[in-house]
C-alpha cells in the first residue's frame, strides 16, 4: 500500500506515542539501569525524528495537520505541526536527554533502587505529555495532557520521599488543581458558546461571535480565565509560591526538567491557543495582553529581588526561574508577533540554561564536605572544574552576556518592545533593572564557588570521583549554549516562520 | 560574601508573606519576637506567651480569610453574571447543538458501528483524549505506588501493629454479616461489572464504569475475607502485567487506527452489525482493556491505601 | 435577563458549588477537607458542562430506529474523561496526605509545617 502523503507527517504522532510507549513498558522492566537506558534511547530517537521534521518543515515552509483517527477536523482529534513545534520538540528532547544523563548518579543516590524504574515511568509520561501539548490542535486534549503533566510532575517531585518534598508536592498539587479548575471552566464556557473544541473551527466561530457581538462578556471572561489558569500552572509571579520548595527538595535532574521544560510546555500551549483560537488582535482589544505584561514585568523584578535575598542556591535558582517566566510573559504581553517570537526564543534559551545550572549545583552540593549552609560551596570550583565552569556559563547566560544564549533572547525582547510604543519605556527599564539584579544575585555564589581554598577548609580535602556522564552532559550543555548564543538569528528566523504559518 | 542567617530584622509583612509562601508556620513566625517582649512584661500582666501568640494568629488568619472571601465572592459574582448571559438551558438552538453533535448522533452508527453515541464519541471520534485519560489513571496508580509502597523510607511501626490486629480480627469467626452478605453480593457485582463492560457500545456503560464496579467488588471481597485469598491471583506481578498488557493492547490498536487515519488508509477492522454484541469495530476490545485497567487500578488504590502493597 | 435567571439555574448552582469548593481550598486547614473542596470544585465544573448537553424533551443518545431526538453526546463524553482525570488526581493527593500523616501524625497543614521546621532545626540546617 502506498502512503498517500508524506512520511515525515507521521513524526508528531510517532514521537508522542514512542514516549508514552516507554512509560507503559517500563514497569515491566523493573530495573533502574535498564529503564534509564530505555528512556534515554527513546528520547534520543524522538530527538532525531524531530530534527528530521524540523528540516522537512523548514525546507517546505509548511504547517501540516495529522488526523488522529479517521475523522477530520470538527469531529476527531488532530495534531498540527510546523517549524515552531519542530524546534521546540528538538530542544525539549535534547534538554531532557542531557538533564537525565547528567544527573543520573544523583538520581541513583536520591531515589530508592526499587522505585527508580517507576521514576522513569514518570519521566517518560512527562515527556509524552509535553510533546502532546506542543503538537495538539484540540483544546480538550490540551486539558487532558495538562493534567497528565501535573500528575507526573508531582510524581517526579515527591520521588525523593523526604518530608520536605512531600510538603512541596502538596503545595504544587493544590496550586496546579486550582489552575486546572480555571482552565477547565474556561474550556467549558468556550465549548458552550461555540460548540467546537478543535482550534480551527473554534477560531472561525469565535471570529463570528466577535463580529456579531453576541456573548461578548463570556468571551472576555473565558480569555481572561484561561490566561489566569495557565499563569497559575506556569508559576507566574503572584502564583509562584509552589516553585522554590519543589525545586529545592527534589532530585536536581527533575528540578532542571521541571523548570526548563514542564512549565514552558504550558506557556507554549497558551501561545498556541492565543494564535489559533483568540488571535492576538482580539486579546489586545480586550486588554488581556496588558494584564500579562504587567504580571510578567512584576515577576521579572520581584523574582530577582527574592532571588537576591535567598541564601540557598537551589532556592535562588527557583526564584530566578520565576523571574525568567516573567520575561516570557512580558514578551507575550507586548501583544505583537515579534514580541511572542522573542518570548519563544527566551523559552529555548532558558530551557538550555536552567537544567545545566541545576545539575551543576547538584553535583557541587553532592561532593561538598561542608556541613553548614553558609560555606557549603566554598572553593568547589577547583575540585570539579566542569561543574564550576558550567555554573559560571549558566550564570553568564542568565545575566545576558553576549555570546551566551540568554543574550539573544533579551536582545530580541528589547527589539520587540520598540514595536509596541506604549509599553516600550516600561519594558526597556524593566529589562535593564532585572539584568542588573540578575548579575547581583549570581555574583555571590560564583564568587563563593571560585573562592581560594586554604588548608583549614573542609572542602579542600575533597577528592571527587570522576563521573563521565556528568562531564559529557555539562560540556554538551555549554556547547549548545554557545551555539544558541551565536546562531540565534537562524533560530529566531524559524520561529518567525512558525508564527507566520500559525496565523 | 557570606550569607549570615539573620531572621531578626524581618518586618511583620515579610513574616506574613513567609507564612503565605509556606516557609514558616504561623506560630513560629511571631514566637521569637514576642518571647523577648513578653518576658519583660510578664510580671505586670498575667498572660502567657501562648495566649498572645494565639491572638496574633487569629488576627493574621482573619486578614487572610477576609481577602479570600472577597476574592471568591467577586469571582463568583462575575461568573454568575456570565452564566446569565450564556445560552438558555435546554434550548435546541444553542450553539452546542451544531454539526458536530449532529454527526455524532446521525452518522455515529454508520461511522463506527456502535449504537451508544457517547461510547462512539470517546473511543472513536475523540479517542486520543480517552487514551490520554487512561494514561492519567496509569500515572496516578504509579504515583500512589511510589508513595505508599512499603520499603525502607516508608515504615511505620504503629501501622504494622494495626495491620496485624486487623488480620486477627479477620481470622476470628466474627464479621458474620459482612462475610455472608459479601458472599451473596460478590458474584452479582462482578457479573454486573462484566455486563456493563461488554455492553458498553450498545447500552449505557463502558470500560470505565464497568471497571469501577468490578474494582468495588474486589474491594468488598478483600474487606470481608482479607487479602490472603486474593493474594495468589492479585499480586504485584500479575497486577503490573495486566495493567501494562491491557494498556499496550489499547496503545497498539489505537496507534494502528491513528496511523491509518492520519495516512488516509482504510482500516481493515470490520464494524459488524450495529446493535449486536460483536459490533462497533475496536470499541468492544478497547472497553475490555479499559475495564481491566480500571478494575486493577481501583483495587490497587485500595490495597496501597490500606496495606501499602498489592 | 430575568427569564434567563429562571432557566439557567443549573449553571448558577454549579457556579455557587464551584465557589464553595474554591473557598474550601483556600480556607480549610485540614488537608482532607482541602482535597474534598477540590473535588467539589471539579464536580461543579462537570455539572456546568454537562447541563449544556441537555435539550428539552429529548432522550439519551442510544440510537434506535425511527428516533432522531437525542441530547448532545459531546458534554457527556468530555465529562467522562474529566471525571477519570479528577479521580486520579484525588487518589494521588490522598496518598500524599496519608504519607504525610504517617510521618507527622497530623492532618493540619500548619501543624505539618511546624513539625517540619522543628525537625529541621534538630538536624542542622541544610543548604
Amino acid at each position: 500500500m502506498v502512503l498517500s502523503h508524506n512520511i515525515a507527517h507521521n513524526i508528531p504522532f510517532l514521537s508522542i506515542f514512542l514516549a508514552i510507549f516507554g512509560g507503559i513498558v517500563t514497569p515491566l522492566i523493573n530495573d533502574g539501569q535498564k529503564s534509564r537506558r530505555l528512556h534515554m534511547f527513546l528520547t534520543a530517537v524522538i530527538g532525531l525524528l524531530s530534527l528530521l521534521l524540523l528540516f522537512h518543515v523548514n525546507f517546505n515552509q509548511e504547517r501540516f495537520t495529522f488526523v488522529m483517527g479517521h475523522f477530520p477536523s470538527p469531529w476527531g482529534n488532530e495534531l498540527k505541526a510546523g517549524p515552531m513545534e519542530a524546534v521546540l520538540s528538538v530542544t525539549f528532547s535534547i534538554v531532557m536527554l542531557l538533564a537525565v544523563g547528567g544527573g543520573k548518579d544523583l538520581i541513583e543516590k536520591d531515589i530508592l533502587y526499587e522505585k527508580q524504574s517507576l521514576y522513569y515511568v514518570m519521566l517518560n509520561l512527562l515527556f509524552g505529555s509535553m510533546l502532546a501539548l506542543i503538537y495538539t490542535n484540540d483544546i480538550f486534549t490540551g486539558y487532558v495532557f495538562i493534567e497528565i503533566n501535573t500528575i507526573c510532575s508531582c510524581g517526579v517531585i515527591m520521588c525523593k520521599e523526604s518530608g520536605k518534598s512531600m510538603l512541596a508536592t502538596i503545595r504544587y498539587i493544590i496550586m496546579s488543581i486550582l489552575g486546572s479548575g480555571l482552565i477547565l471552566f474556561s474550556i467549558a464556557t468556550l465549548y458552550i458558546v461555540t460548540g467546537h473544541l478543535l482550534f480551527t473551527h473554534l477560531k472561525m466561530s469565535i471570529m463570528r461571535l466577535i463580529n456579531s457581538g453576541t456573548y461578548d462578556f463570556p468571551l472576555v471572561i473565558t480569555a481572561g480565565m484561561f490566561t489566569l489558569g495557565i499563569a497559575v500552572k506556569s508559576a507566574l509571579f503572584p502564583f509562584h509560591t509552589m516553585l522554590p520548595g519543589a525545586y529545592e527538595t527534589t532530585s536536581v535532574s527533575s528540578s532542571g526538567i521541571l523548570s526548563g521544560l514542564v512549565i514552558k510546555s504550558y506557556i507554549i500551549f497558551l501561545i498556541k491557543v492565543y494564535y489559533c483560537v483568540f488571535t492576538l488582535e482580539y486579546l489586545r482589544d480586550i486588554k488581556v495582553t496588558n494584564l500579562i505584561f504587567f504580571m510578567g514585568a512584576c515577576g521579572m523584578i520581584l523574582g530577582s529581588v527574592m532571588a537576591l535575598k535567598e541564601r540557598r542556591v537551589l532556592r535562588m535558582l527557583a526564584y530566578s526561574s520565576v523571574a525568567q517566566i516573567g520575561y516570557i510573559y512580558m514578551g507575550i504581553g507586548l501583544g505583537t508577533n515579534i514580541g511572542v517570537t522573542a518570548a519563544m526564543l527566551h523559552i529555548v534559551t532558558h530551557a538550555v540554561t536552567k537544567p545545566m545550572l541545576f545539575i551543576c549545583t547538584g553535583r557541587m552540593k553532592d561532593i561538598s564536605l561542608e556541613k553548614t549552609a553558609n560555606h557549603r560551596l566554598k572553593g568547589i570550583g577547583y575540585k570539579d572544574i566542569t561543574a564550576g565552569v558550567g555554573f559560571v556559563v549558566g550564570a553568564l547566560s542568565i545575566v545576558g552576556i553576549p555570546l551566551f544564549a540568554g543574550f539573544a533572547s533579551k536582545l530580541y525582547l528589547a527589539i520587540a518592545s520598540f514595536y509596541s510604543p506604549f509599553k516600550m519605556a516600561v519594558a526597556l527599564i524593566m529589562l535593564a533593572i532585572s539584568m542588573v539584579l540578575n548579575a547581583m544575585y549570581f555574583i555571590p555564589p560564583v564568587v563563593d564557588i571560585w573562592h581560594t581554598l586554604s588548608d583549614s577548609d573542609a572542602n579542600s580535602k575533597i577528592v571527587p570521583k570522576f563521573i563521565p556522564s556528568f562531564n559529557v552532559a555539562v560540556i554538551l550543555f555549554i556547547a549548545i549554549n554557545f551555539f544558541v548564543g551565536i546562531c540565534y538569528n537562524s533560530i529566531f528566523g524559524i520561529f518567525e516562520l512558525g508564527i507566520m504559518l500559525i496565523r | 560574601m557570606t550569607y549570615n542567617s539573620s531572621d531578626n530584622h524581618e518586618s511583620k509583612w515579610e513574616k506574613f508573606f513567609k507564612w503565605v509562601n509556606g516557609e514558616q508556620a504561623l506560630d513560629s513566625v511571631w514566637e521569637k519576637e514576642l518571647k523577648s517582649k513578653i518576658l519583660g512584661k510578664r510580671q505586670k500582666r498575667h498572660k502567657s506567651i501562648e495566649d498572645v501568640i494565639d491572638k496574633i494568629n487569629a488576627q493574621s488568619k482573619k486578614i487572610y480569610i477576609f481577602f479570600s472571601i472577597i476574592i471568591t465572592v467577586t469571582y463568583i459574582g462575575i461568573l454568575l453574571y456570565t452564566a446569565v448571559l450564556l445560552p438558555e438551558h435546554g434550548n435546541e438552538l444553542n450553539p452546542t447543538n451544531n454539526e458536530v453533535s449532529q454527526r455524532y448522533v446521525e452518522n455515529g452508527v454508520n461511522d463506527t458501528g456502535a449504537v451508544n453515541a457517547v461510547s462512539a464519541m470517546i473511543l472513536e471520534y475523540r479517542a486520543f483524549d480517552t487514551f490520554g485519560e487512561t494514561v492519567a489513571l496509569f500515572a496516578s496508580i504509579i504515583c500512589v505506588a511510589i508513595l505508599l509502597k512499603k520499603d525502607r523510607s516508608n515504615l511505620c511501626p504503629q501501622e504494622e501493629r494495626e495491620y496485624i490486629e486487623d488480620e486477627k480480627i479477620l481470622n476470628a469467626d466474627g464479621n458474620g454479616i459482612l462475610k455472608f452478605t459479601s458472599r451473596l453480593i460478590f458474584p452479582i457485582v462482578i457479573l454486573y461489572g462484566v455486563y456493563v463492560i461488554l455492553n458498553g457500545h450498545i447500552s449505557p456503560g463502558g470500560g470505565f464504569s464497568g471497571g469501577a464496579i468490578i474494582g468495588a467488588g474486589l474491594i468488598l471481597y478483600s474487606a470481608a475475607y482479607g487479602d490472603k485469598n486474593l493474594k495468589h491471583i492479585v499480586n504485584y506481578n500479575s497486577f503490573s502485567k495486566v495493567v501494562c498488557g491491557c494498556l499496550l493492547v489499547y496503545f497498539f490498536s489505537k496507534g494502528y487506527s491513528f496511523f491509518t487515519g492520519g495516512n488516509h488508509i482504510k482500516s481493515i477492522i470490520p464494524k459488524g452489525t450495529p446493535g449486536n454484541i460483536l459490533s462497533g469495530g475496536l470499541i468492544l476490545p478497547l472497553n475490555i482493556c479499559v475495564g481491566a485497567v480500571v478494575a486493577c487500578t481501583i483495587y490497587g488504590f485500595y490495597s496501597y491505601f490500606t496495606k501499602g502493597d498489592i | 435577563m430575568i427569564k434567563l435567571i429562571t432557566t439557567n439555574y443549573f449553571e448558577m448552582t454549579a457556579i455557587i458549588l464551584f465557589g464553595i469548593g474554591f473557598m474550601n481550598i483556600l480556607l480549610q486547614d485540614n488537608l482532607i477537607k482541602k482535597f474534598i473542596g477540590l473535588n467539589i470544585m471539579d464536580t461543579a465544573i462537570y455539572l456546568y458542562l454537562v447541563s449544556y448537553g441537555y435539550i428539552s424533551n429529548r432522550t439519551a443518545p442510544i440510537i434506535r430506529e425511527g428516533n432522531w431526538q437525542y441530547v448532545n453526546p459531546v458534554p457527556s463524553g468530555l465529562v467522562l474523561t474529566g471525571i477519570v482525570v479528577s479521580v486520579s488526581m484525588t487518589a494521588f493527593s490522598l496518598a500524599l496526605v496519608q504519607r504525610l500523616y504517617k510521618r507527622y501524625g497530623t492532618l493540619s497543614f500548619d501543624e505539618v509545617i511546624k513539625k517540619l521546621r522543628s525537625g529541621e532545626a534538630q538536624n542542622g540546617s541544610e543548604s
